[in-house]
């Protein structure tokens, strides 16, 4: 069985495009904003996108995306919420990730877990602080669920390590295009093209790139290389900033054009 | 079931402990494990890290049998480890030089540490007075204010404070914070970690330069009294000064091994920070052990007047010793631990730290249980100056 995800790396492909990855976590701006926000998104051309698990300890993430887990949290967002919003997306007609660290799933139980985001029409979960040493448990759950399994690999990723987490993802693979925490960044670091062109040599998986990705300029940038966009506390960082919700919302269409136009001219 | 002496395989005890880290912290990770097991089989490193606890922390600690306190334990003979002479106030500083040591190994010029009670913090920055390496200290907000004494100690040995302003503001966040530091600059950074929690190999790393405490206090303990004591107590936050002083003794099936959590305003209140005694099995902060935690597997605050005991984790190796029978663990709510501080002031003319009062607290409850024949060992793990404006709050001293 493929996702529609995987079916998504295809056409894009076929397109010789990049896809555009929105990342939003459940709960955010608020729970019925985080609907509207990501009907927006649907509606500006995003390709697929990743709901986050709001975390109470995300080291993995910088201020913006904190702000905004905190934001859930205290609205009481929990697993529930997450399945909820994955099958909201899902009737929207885009493919869906869910973002979560481990802890969350191993409280709800791996296998339950994985068969839940099949059943609400998720395609797969991104995993950033599972090492594949304590993956056993999880890659049966999502082999049995079939969905896609899929690791972030850093710059730092040894060439030996790089092939072993690789092997283990399927969907894409999430290359950090730095060394560091989400949060906006102005340039693009080199060592993400790096990290792209040493996926490629071990693999024909899909490879999207995230981790401080905002502008327009940046997305076209990596769209030259990548298979994928991952765009996250930039969207975040405008509803966050926005004087009111309807506001925000009108200020996320409006980047997410300009984006979908970003990897849209990388090639 | 006996675990054994040395129960991690892969960096595990039991189900217990591993590696949950985004992947980009795996290089320095595996750094960290071969510089330790390399300085482990490497005499110099070892006669240089013995040089200092000798000339520097002042090690061994000594025993102190504190009879006149004994009377409210039951009568039971009470000896105290005393970790809170060691330079810079408590057991801490055996694993800061230990890592500091490692950090020049490694060629690291930056440490980062995270502190509740500053008393980690402390002691990372005097180490990195020692060696001159550049410190940065990530504290929780709140507890820059219980601890001020320690914050501006911290200044006085030239390491950069930074009060932490996410979450709860306290160790757990300052532990967050220090992580994405971590992520952020770890070729040129070390991460000392403070307790025997976090991804492999800090549990085990952390208890190696720990365990001298247990082995001391063992042959401390036969020479006075001839025998090995029949319970061997501890304070516990993160875990580190109960291992250093548990590990000895684990192959003596016969002595008991307490850790005494901090129960908070009682664990039924669920204000507290008694992880083991509370908690359930999940991961924070890198490793699998005990969390507090909710049905959504968000971190629950933990509540303790004890800075250095409010975290809502534990350390892997206390998992496996809880679950294996191996160790027992209670919890002291914040009320018998300051009891059981003033009891130590009064009777012995020691002030020691709230932390470790929650293991006197343990004693007093124990040493009853166990009677005057009873030999009860107990790690003093530091002494109580930073302590003195809260427990002044607490009893109402008047300071005009
Ligand atoms: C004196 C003292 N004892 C105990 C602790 C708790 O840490 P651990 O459980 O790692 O020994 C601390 C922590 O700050 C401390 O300062």
């Amino acid at each position: 069985m493929t996702t529609s995800l995987e079916n998504l790396m295809r056409k894009t492909r076929k397109e010789n495009r990049a896809a555009l990855i929105a990342y939003l976590p459940a709960g955010f701006p608020s729970q019925k904003g985080s609907r509207k926000a990501l009907e927006v998104l649907a509606h500006a051309g995003v390709d697929a996108i990743e709901i986050g698990f709001p975390y109470s300890d995300p080291v993995m993430d910088g201020p913006i995306i904190q702000a905004a887990a905190e934001i859930s949290l205290k609205s009481g967002t929990g697993a529930k919420d997450v399945f909820d919003t994955l099958n909201f997306v899902h009737e929207l007609g885009l493919a869906c990730v869910v973002m979560t660290y481990w802890n969350p799933i191993e409280k709800y139980g791996p296998q339950k877990f994985a068969s839940e985001i099949a059943r609400r029409g998720g395609s797969g979960v991104i995993t950033p602080d599972l090492t594949i040493e304590e993956s056993l448990g999880w890659s049966a759950a999502t082999d049995a669920a079939q969905i896609n399994r899929i690791y972030v690999v850093a710059p730092s990723t040894t060439d030996e390590r790089l092939k072993a987490v690789v092997e283990r993802c399927s969907g894409f693979v999430y290359a950090a295009s730095l060394m560091g925490v989400t949060g906006g960044r102005t340039s693009v670091s080199s060592q993400a093209k790096d990290l792209v062109e040493r996926i490629r040599s071990i693999s024909q998986l899909p490879v999207a790139v995230g981790l401080g990705v905002s502008s327009r300029i940046q997305a076209r940038e990596i769209a030259g290389y990548a298979d994928g966009v991952i765009v996250g506390s930039a969207f975040i960082k405008v509803l966050l900033e926005a004087q009111n919700e309807e506001v925000g919302l009108a200020q996320l269409r409006e980047l997410a054009e300009e984006l979908v136009a970003g990897v849209r001219e990388g090639r | 079931m006996t675990p054994s002496i040395q129960p991690e395989i892969l960096g595990h005890f039991g189900p217990y402990g591993g590696r949950f880290v985004p992947e980009a912290l795996i290089g320095a990770l595996d750094e960290l494990e071969a510089a330790h097991i390399s300085a482990i089989a490497d005499p110099t490193f070892q006669a240089e890290l013995r040089e200092l606890q000798l000339t520097y922390t002042g090690r061994p600690s000594i025993i102190t049998e504190a009879k006149r306190f004994a009377e409210f334990a039951g009568g039971a003979r009470i000896l105290l480890k005393r970790e809170d002479l060691n330079h810079t106030g408590s057991h801490k500083i055996n694993n800061v030089l230990g890592q500091a040591l490692l950090t020049k190994r490694m060629g690291k010029k930056r440490i980062i540490a995270e502190t509740g009670a500053g008393q980690h913090g402390v002691a990372a920055a005097t180490a990195a007075a020692l060696f001159g390496l550049e410190c940065v200290v990530y504290m929780g907000e709140e507890d820059t204010r219980r601890q001020a004494l320690n914050v501006a100690r911290m200044k006085l040995l030239g390491a950069q404070v930074v009060a932490v302003k996410a979450g709860s503001r306290t160790l757990k966040d300052a532990i967050n914070e220090a992580m994405r530091d971590w992520v952020t600059n770890v070729e040129s950074t070390h991460y000392l970690l403070g307790t025997v929690a976090g991804p492999h190999p800090f549990p085990t790393m952390v208890r190696d330069f720990h365990k001298i405490i247990g082995e001391e206090a063992r042959d401390q303990v036969l020479e006075l009294t001839g025998r090995l004591p029949d319970a061997v107590l501890a304070c516990i936050g993160g875990g580190s000064n109960a291992i250093g002083i548990f590990h000895a003794f684990i192959p003596d099936t016969e002595v008991k091994l307490i850790g005494l959590e901090a129960g908070g305003d009682g664990v039924e209140t669920g204000r507290h920070a008694a992880t083991l005694t509370g908690g359930t099995v999940g991961v924070l902060h890198g490793t699998r052990s005990y969390v507090l935690q909710d049905e959504n597997g968000q971190t629950i605050e933990s509540h303790s007047i004890s800075a250095g005991l409010d975290y809502p984790g534990v350390g892997p190796e206390h998992a496996f010793l809880l679950d294996s029978g191996r160790a027992q663990y209670r919890a002291i709510t914040d009320d018998e631990a300051m009891n059981a501080f003033a009891t130590l002031c009064k009777t012995e003319g020691i002030i020691p730290a709230i932390e470790s009062a929650h293991a006197l607290a343990g004693a007093m409850i124990i040493g009853k249980e166990m009677g005057p024949n009873s030999i009860l060992l107990v790690n003093l793990s530091g002494r109580g100056d930073k302590d003195v404006q809260t427990a002044a709050d607490y009893f109402k001293i008047d300071l005009a």
